[in-house]
């Protein structure tokens, strides 16, 4: 993975194997997949109406992280970002 | 009560003994300070005590009921772990600096009276600079520089308000004040200065990051969170703070999510809880009150041991930017561990401690039906876990492999991180102890299946946007940069406003010796020269161009020029004037 040299005896990090990254990286989906399964199954309760509606809480979350991320990436960083030195010359 | 001392006392004045002592003994009383502090403050029962009166009015050094004690019991703990995480600091400046601060902000939150609040306010502002300017460097000065400058202007228009308020009511108690005097907006504002609002925020983003490593940890918890207590004594349910929270709460994640300082990143988030405890005491429930002490609470142990643990980073590997580590858990897999606790906690994972607090305002403002608040806190609580619970320990102990080799973290600030872990995760597992602390009475409980299955939801799903877009390569790389903020106002604002002073004071100035100095003074002189001749010229002169009657004109101001140099006039003229003169006085003797 990363260019400097690797000295032979040293033990690779259990995630410097791809598989055990995909192995993780399935165990993840799985999880996404029965949390929004079990809003089939049972009801919540919330105190305002969409609370209840199926996978709100779901999409919210996976919307608003995307949202900020295409945000701060596409719009804020162009408006402030600057050189290291900025502010020192 | 007799045997015990003022609250703040045994911090302060031990703080400024620990220069006579060297090696062994001066680590093992930054140890024992906290805890014979907190062991004289369990003497004290609810009341007041200490009052001196002070002008017209009276000081009281300690007013003990549940929302200063609270705030005064995670003080202590929390000054104790700061202690056992710094117990490598052999720098006098930062041991008794930190030791200062920490008793300042507990005679602050125990202030009976703005007076006292005051000294200890400063007293805080004071401790912290040192703390800034302890790292030694030229950046780490110029923070220190701009953090003064905020808060003693932070301070002094808190000192004004707290004057003009005193002067008009009559009273210098330190309680519920709320909106609506010149003098309360002027106590708020000063408040807010601490409290990192938006625009008034950048010296805490500027300042911690700069901060020397232990520094940065008793500073993430004591300015903030004892503003938040003045707030929650003495603007509950001030409905501009529910404003004011949201905005901190949203805005700050945007600018995380860019930043490749890690610890910048965490100051980014400590804005984004402090702007929840902000809604609480805006909203001013009972419920939401109780919310806001107990997240900052909370805050304080989980925000604590997330700077711990990127500090730790930062004293085995020398670097905190994103773009030079990664790969770390090899070599760190403890504090590793302790980050991913604090990220959990501070993403309110259920079980662990965010999870029982920030719901609280969370419910509180659905209760009062505010939609778009709730709407905004909940976006503020995926974007927590997106940059704070996700970004930071990835970027520091997973992602790609920085090459870095280092020891683990020094036993001293794993057994710091430890307790803070445990601490987190058992306040998430048992929250009845904590809520039993709070202002006000509670049944309040944070596992619902329906809570626990939409916060599951919620972070789940903020991973895989996280996932998702990190493997599209959607995901902002980290770069290199500086992000400007609101202290652009006067980092690069000031230069410009320098230079508009220089131009236009200077302008003034040159105009002013041009006009004043060197034309008028020189007209004066000429005239002054000869004032009866230069008179009568002038006259003369007006006299011909009045009545139109052309003359030789040169050749009368020659006759008045040699006249009056020889100082030769007719005797018929000096007749004559006085004979006028003589006439305008009969006259007006006459009138009369």
């Amino acid at each position: 993975m990363s260019k400097k040299p690797i000295s032979i005896d040293e033990e690779l990090g259990m995630f410097d194997k791809p598989e055990n990254v995909k192995r993780l990286l399935r165990i993840f989906y799985a999880c996404v997949v029965v949390s929004l399964a079990i809003d089939i199954f049972y009801h919540k309760h919330g105190i305002f109406t969409w609370e209840s509606f199926f996978g709100f809480y779901s999409v919210y979350g996976f919307v608003a992280c995307v949202i900020l991320v295409i945000v701060a990436k596409y719009v804020l960083r162009p408006l402030v970002m600057r050189k290291e030195d900025y502010y020192n010359d | 009560m007799i045997n015990a001392l003022p609250p703040a006392m045994i911090l302060i004045l031990g703080g400024l003994l620990i220069p006579l002592f060297k090696g062994r003994t001066r680590q093992a009383l930054l140890l024992l300070l906290p805890v014979i502090s907190f062991i004289n403050l369990l003497q004290l029962s609810h009341g007041s005590y200490w009052i001196y009166p002070f002008l017209s009015d009276q000081i009281i050094l300690a007013r003990v009921d549940k929302l200063s004690l609270i705030f005064g019991y995670i003080f202590h703990l929390v000054a104790f772990l700061s202690a056992i995480y710094a117990l490598h600091v052999d720098d006098t400046v930062q041991n008794v600096a930190g030791t200062v601060y920490a008793g300042a902000a507990i005679g602050a939150v125990f202030a009976g009276d703005m007076f006292t609040l005051f000294v200890f306010w400063e007293m805080l502002t004071i401790s912290a600079t040192f703390l800034i300017l302890a790292r030694r460097t030229e950046r780490a000065l110029g923070a220190g520089f701009r953090y003064f400058m905020v808060h003693v202007a932070g301070g002094l228009c808190l000192l004004a308000g707290i004057i003009m308020h005193v002067s008009e009511t009559g009273s210098a108690a330190f309680d519920l004040i709320g909106l609506g005097t010149t003098a309360s907006w002027l106590i708020f504002v000063g408040i807010g200065v601490n409290c990192a609002w938006p625009f008034l925020h950048p010296w805490l983003t500027d300042a911690y990051p700069e901060a020397t490593i232990t520094g940065t940890i008793f500073l993430s918890a004591f300015t903030t969170k004892t503003a938040i207590y003045a707030l929650a004594r003495a603007f509950p349910g001030t409905e501009e703070l529910i404003f004011i929270g949201g905005a901190m709460a949203a805005f700050p994640i945007f600018y995380a999510v860019i930043e490749n300082d890690l610890r910048r990143v965490l100051a980014y988030s400590l804005i984004n809880q402090v702007g929840f405890m902000v809604v609480g005491i805006g909203i001013g429930t009972a419920l939401s009150i109780n919310g806001a002490v107990a997240h900052a609470f909370n805050d304080l142990l989980f925000k604590g041991l997330l700077f711990m643990t990127m500090g730790a980073v930062m004293y085995r590997t020398g670097k905190i930017n994103a773009t030079d580590l990664g790969g770390l858990y090899k070599s760190m897999p403890w504090t590793c561990g302790f980050c991913i606790v604090g990220a959990a906690s501070i993403s309110a994972f259920p079980l662990f401690s965010g999870f029982v607090s920030k719901s609280m305002v969370m419910e509180a403002a659905a209760h009062g039906d505010m939609r778009w608040l709730w709407f905004i806190l909940l976006f503020a609580s995926a974007g927590v876990f997106h940059h704070a619970g996700i970004k930071i320990p990835f970027f520091a102990f997973f992602s790609h492999d920085s090459g870095i080799r280092c020891k683990e973290a020094p036993p001293h600030m794993l057994l710091a991180m430890g307790i803070s872990a445990v601490l987190c995760i058992l306040i998430g597992c048992f929250p009845q102890y904590l809520y039993s602390m709070l202002p006000y009475a509670t049944d309040y409980q944070p596992y619902s299946i329906s809570h626990v299955l939409a916060q599951s939801q919620l972070l789940i799903f903020s991973a895989l946007a996280f996932t998702l877009l990190l493997l599209a390569g959607i995901y902002p790389a980290e770069i290199r940069s500086v992000n400007v903020d609101a202290d652009w106002i006067y980092r690069k604002g000031s230069r410009q406003i320098y230079r508009f002073c220089k131009w236009a004071f200077n302008g003034i100035n040159d105009w002013a010796d041009r006009i004043f100095v060197q034309q008028f003074t020189k007209l004066l002189a000429q005239f002054f020269e000869d004032p009866g001749g230069n008179l009568q010229k002038y006259s003369y002169r007006l006299w011909v161009e009045g009545s139109g009657i052309p003359d030789d004109q040169e050749q009368v101001a020659k006759q008045i020029d040699s006249r009056s140099r020889s100082a030769a006039y007719p005797v018929g003229v000096g007749v004559l004037l006085a004979v006028v003169i003589l006439a305008l006085v009969s006259l007006l003797l006459y009138l009369r």
